[in-house]
């Protein structure tokens, strides 16, 4: 790899697999660490919250220092990416098993999707409405990405939302705001289109421009 | 012309199977004569540039001769291949089934295990979640002696033992036992290339609420598209894919036509 090299931290909230993630994450050319201390993440300045299964047990694992030290590594001009649950967590709440504050970090509350369509939503589906953004650099409205949720946000600004999904009704399927960004779909798992994704999401945190032979490496 | 009325967009899978067997990838007629078909990785790299939806490993010899499944080959693909990855065979235990998803496989193909103790479909789904948790059938038609609908009875270990479960019912019971997606394959067709047993897809898709997974016979585009008017979700391939008859892309420029298809 030529260039500075590119780091990403991936908050490891004590749920779910994340392998899959710090593999694509590497194999775009980033050194990965996976921590949850708080000295780590207030450092960091890209990081990264996966997350599958129930929205309650990450959130809970993040009340306190963890979520403090998120907000601190934003005011320093960090970067935030969340990923499935770890997109729900940035959200104001959660209704899945009765009402949960979530980190408040984007506008909107995460709600089941409707009946009347198979549930979960898995799959690969289409993301269109596709916003200008530095994180959608060469994505196109035919892109599909790899979905695994029955939960997906709602009352988002429509400002902040930077591309839809549909599945039952129309929802924010990648949101951003400010530096903070997620996405309901599993980049990690939705081929080149999802590389892409990650790619621009490291570029971006590190304020690299595209094509400067300091970008990311892997296809 | 892409439907905008649509309650969902999600398209049907095209999902290339790649049977092993001591690490490589080997394909047979109705699982008998394996020939030797290259590297799992090297092909799973090749399918996903193609566009293959998903992968399916089913590394076939590890349930009649009880050893472990051999990892190191599911940590090479993962660290290569970025769309979900589904691996059977050899999964009798919740701990069998962690040692797989932390070597990168996202789920379980769980067929014989599953027969023989059908508690262990609920045990995986609790602790994975039922998206993980993939129940592999392999249905035979049943001998019409009686002129009434004979049906299919389930059978293990690559077809060779009966069980006396008739398919359809086994099916509900795993779907009520915590599987998430059902891969049916009819014995009868595996490796011939004369097409998918339509009307046992046609009953299964009609009585399962969670995706079917259309198995064994494919060897034209028409027989794709086939599997696919039965209600599949998705159609797996093997032999098409690997002799090069047709690559995963011409396939789903083909269908294209009729369902909803992601083009990558």
């Amino acid at each position: 790899m030529t260039g500075p090299a590119v780091s990403a931290t991936v908050i490891d909230a004590g749920v779910g697999n994340i392998g899959n993630l710090v593999r694509a994450l590497r194999h775009l050319g980033a050194e990965v660490g996976i921590t949850c201390d708080p000295a780590a993440i207030r450092s960091a300045r890209c990081l990264v919250l996966p997350g599958v299964g129930a929205f309650r047990p990450p959130r809970e694992r993040l009340r306190g220092a963890p979520e403090e030290a998120i907000r601190t590594a934003l005011e320093r001009g960090a970067c935030l990416l969340g990923i499935c649950i770890g997109y729900q967590l940035l959200f104001d709440s959660s209704e899945e098993f009765g009402t949960t504050d979530g980190l408040g970090l984007l506008g909107g509350r995460v709600t089941e999707l409707p009946g009347g369509v198979p549930l979960p939503h898995i799959g690969w589906n289409r993301v269109f409405g596709v916003a200008e953004h530095p994180l959608l650099e060469g994505s196109t409205e035919d892109d599909h990405y790899y979905f695994v949720h029955s939960f997906a946000p709602e009352g988002v600004p429509e400002e902040s939302v930077l591309g839809r999904c549909r599945h039952g009704r129309s929802f924010p399927a990648i949101t951003s705001h400010g530096r903070v960004a997620g996405t309901q779909f599993h980049p990690e798992k939705s081929g080149a289109a999802g590389l892409r994704l990650l790619r621009n999401y490291l570029a971006w945190a590190h304020e690299l421009e595209g094509g400067d032979g300091a970008t990311p490496t892997g296809d | 012309m892409r439907a905008t009325i649509e309650p969902t967009g999600l398209t049907r899978r095209i999902i290339p199977c790649l049977d092993v067997a001591a690490g490589r990838v080997v394909k047979g007629v109705q699982f008998k004569n394996l020939t030797d078909h290259g590297d799992p990785t090297e092909a799973a790299a090749r399918y996903a540039a193609e566009g293959a939806d998903e992968i399916v490993f089913l590394d076939i010899t590890a349930a009649p001769e009880r050893r472990d499944t051999d990892l190191d080959w599911v940590r090479r693909t993962a660290e290569q291949v970025f769309i979900p990855l589904s691996v059977g065979g050899g999964v009798r235990s919740v701990d069998d089934g962690r040692r797989l998803l932390l070597a990168g496989a996202d789920k379980l193909g769980i067929n014989t295990a599953a027969v023989a103790e059908p508690e262990l479909l609920t045990r995986l789904a609790e602790r994975f979640g039922s998206q993980c948790v993939v129940l592999s059938v392999d249905a035979k038609r049943r001998d019409d002696t009686a002129g009434e609908d004979p049906g299919w009875e389930v059978v293990t270990h690559g077809g060779r033992t009966p069980t006396g479960l008739d398919a359809l019912e086994w099916i509900l019971e795993g779907i009520q036992r915590g599987a998430g997606e059902i891969l049916l394959t009819s014995i009868d067709s595996d490796g011939t290339k004369e097409g998918y047993d339509l009307e046992l897809l046609r009953r299964a898709s009609a009585l399962s609420p969670v995706p079917v997974i259309a198995s064994g016979g494919a060897g034209t585009l028409e027989h794709l598209g086939d599997a696919l008017d039965t209600g599949a979700a998705a159609v797996l391939a093997a032999s098409i894919f690997h002799q090069s008859t047709y690559s995963v892309g011409a396939v789903k420029e083909y269908l294209d036509r009729r369902y909803p298809i992601r083009i990558a």
